[in-house]
């Protein structure tokens, strides 16, 4: 599992996230949401071992963890399948078998028969849907996804979180998920954490009860409209003109 | 049918070109007369001259290993040399202070020192080029290596993608591009030093041609072992070059197909 306790990031004079505790069982779909520039990203970059924490403890005990960036990161040089098995190529898996896996990755996230296309053959939806094949294929127990649909329009954004709920959360592969969008955070977490302020610092959490299945439409927007009922909550996504003038 | 008719009007236009200059050129030796000026017609009438005497061949293999040679030579190390010198920051400041007095040192003095240091012969030759190529392939390596995008070598880390598949996968592919021009730009330099430390430093090819040409007052012979040159480049830049990027680089033909469209 994935434990973060009392982590501080400072980059150079910035501090970016104070005394944040945050734990991740196997299995768990986490979702962090918050407004722009809290330290979304950071708490991901941390979770990732790409930066270190200046004080507290962060300890990942999964054994494989693969990510999903904004953007989808492709090789261009490369085509689709061989983008796919970067991480099996890495962890030296024969060529064959890794080409393989990696087909049958991209049958699985829709991409069957696109198998030799450069990434840029490939539409803005395709590419990120060939990252997550990506993520997959190294067989990880637990995925960070940094606002992996933010690019995307409403139809592909729906279809994207559709993969993602069905190979990432319900096949029991924990994962740490940044968004803003806090239907998209209820569609796919089991527990939804609010991150807010400068630095950034964990303000809320609410643990989802609710079955995948049953998640519907309007389900959603009820649940985010609760959430929203909470004055904290409320305080970090709408509009205060106070801090608009400030 | 249309891609016929599309390389059909490139190559009109490159034609029209080369016609034009032709034009031009005749029109100046009809006007300042063939002594000062041989025509286009003279060119070619010594160059057949020297394929029937048996000069043309053995000049033109002369000078194509020398070029090719330093080439290959400047090539290998500037590559090498590029790459670390891209990917270690200490390293880069290192050398290329190096990079930029060896680009200032003018051809004609490396000839005078490789003479001195080598004698006369293939090997002055071969020298000169590869001091002056090495630091053009040496800055496009440099360059190539040093702007990969941060952000893909951070999905290497997430990856835990290791140091060798780094260098095969994404510097290597990446370096390609700023290399090619570069090594395009070495590839002329390369021909027209050739040249020029073999007037100076060698019995026989195109430029020991030219240095008899001089003695002889043959500005016919000097303007038809100019022509010959000019063809040697085109040959090994579109012979041989280009074809050769367009090989290692499948992905980027589709990228400019789109955008020329």
């Amino acid at each position: 599992m994935l434990n973060l306790r009392n982590a501080s990031l400072e980059l150079g004079p910035n501090k970016i996230l104070e005394a944040v505790s945050l734990c991740v069982q196997p299995g768990e779909s986490v979702c962090l949401v918050g407004p722009s520039g809290c330290g979304k990203t950071s708490l991901l970059r941390l979770a990732a071992g790409l930066v270190e924490n200046s004080s507290g403890l962060v300890e990942n005990g999964f054994a494989c963890t693969a990510g999903v960036f904004q953007e989808p990161r492709l090789l261009p040089w490369r085509r689709m399948l061989e983008n796919i098995a970067l991480g099996l190529k890495a962890r030296g898996v024969p060529r064959r078998e890794r080409l393989d896996k990696a087909r049958e990755l991209a049958d699985s996230v829709g991409l069957a028969g696109k198998y030799t296309l450069f990434p840029h053959e490939l539409s803005g939806g395709m590419q990120q849907r060939v990252a997550l094949a990506r993520a997959l294929a190294v067989g990880a127990d637990f995925l960070l996804l940094d606002e992996p649909f933010s690019a995307l329009d409403v139809g592909l954004r729906n279809e994207a979180q559709e993969l993602v709920q069905h190979l990432v959360v319900e096949r029991g592969i924990a994962s740490l998920l940044v968004t803003h969008d806090l239907t998209e955070a209820l569609r796919l977490a089991h527990r939804v954490v609010v991150i807010s302020g400068s630095p950034g610092k964990i303000v809320y959490e609410h643990q989802v009860n609710e079955p995948f299945g049953s998640r519907t439409q309007t389900w959603l927007y009820e649940a985010a409209a609760d959430l929203l009922r909470q004055p904290v909550v409320n305080e970090c996504f709408l509009y205060k003109p106070h801090s608009e003038v400030a | 049918m249309g891609s016929v008719i599309r390389i059909g009007l490139s190559w009109g236009g490159s034609l029209t070109g080369i016609l034009l200059f032709v034009a031009l050129w005749e029109w100046g030796s009809l006007n300042y007369g063939s002594f000062l000026l041989p025509g286009p017609r003279d060119a070619l009438a010594s160059i057949q001259r020297f394929w029937q005497q048996g000069e043309l061949w053995e000049a033109v293999w002369a000078t194509t290993w020398r070029a090719m040679t330093g080439f290959a030579l400047a090539s290998f190390a500037g590559l090498v040399l590029g790459l670390i010198a891209g990917l270690s920051r200490t390293l880069g400041r290192a050398l290329e202070p190096v990079s930029t007095v060896l680009l200032g040192i003018p051809p004609i003095a490396w000839i005078v020192l490789a003479i001195l240091w080598f004698g006369s012969g293939s090997m002055a030759a071969i020298y000169t080029v590869a001091a002056t190529t090495l630091p053009v392939t040496f800055a496009g390596a440099q360059i190539g290596a040093c702007t990969l995008d941060k952000r893909l070598q951070e999905m290497g880390d997430v990856f835990r993608v290791p140091g060798w598949m780094r260098l095969w996968d994404f510097y290597l592919p990446h370096i390609v591009s700023y290399v090619f021009p570069a090594l395009i730009t070495a590839l002329g330099v390369a021909w027209k030093v050739t040249v020029m430390a073999e007037l100076f430093a060698t019995e026989e090819g195109v430029g020991a041609g030219l240095a008899m040409a001089r003695v002889n007052l043959d500005t016919a012979g000097a303007m038809a072992w100019i022509m010959v040159v000019v063809a040697l480049l085109l040959i090994a830049e579109h012979g041989f070059l280009r074809p050769l990027q367009k090989k290692m680089e499948p992905w980027r033909q589709g990228v400019t197909r789109e955008k020329t469209c």
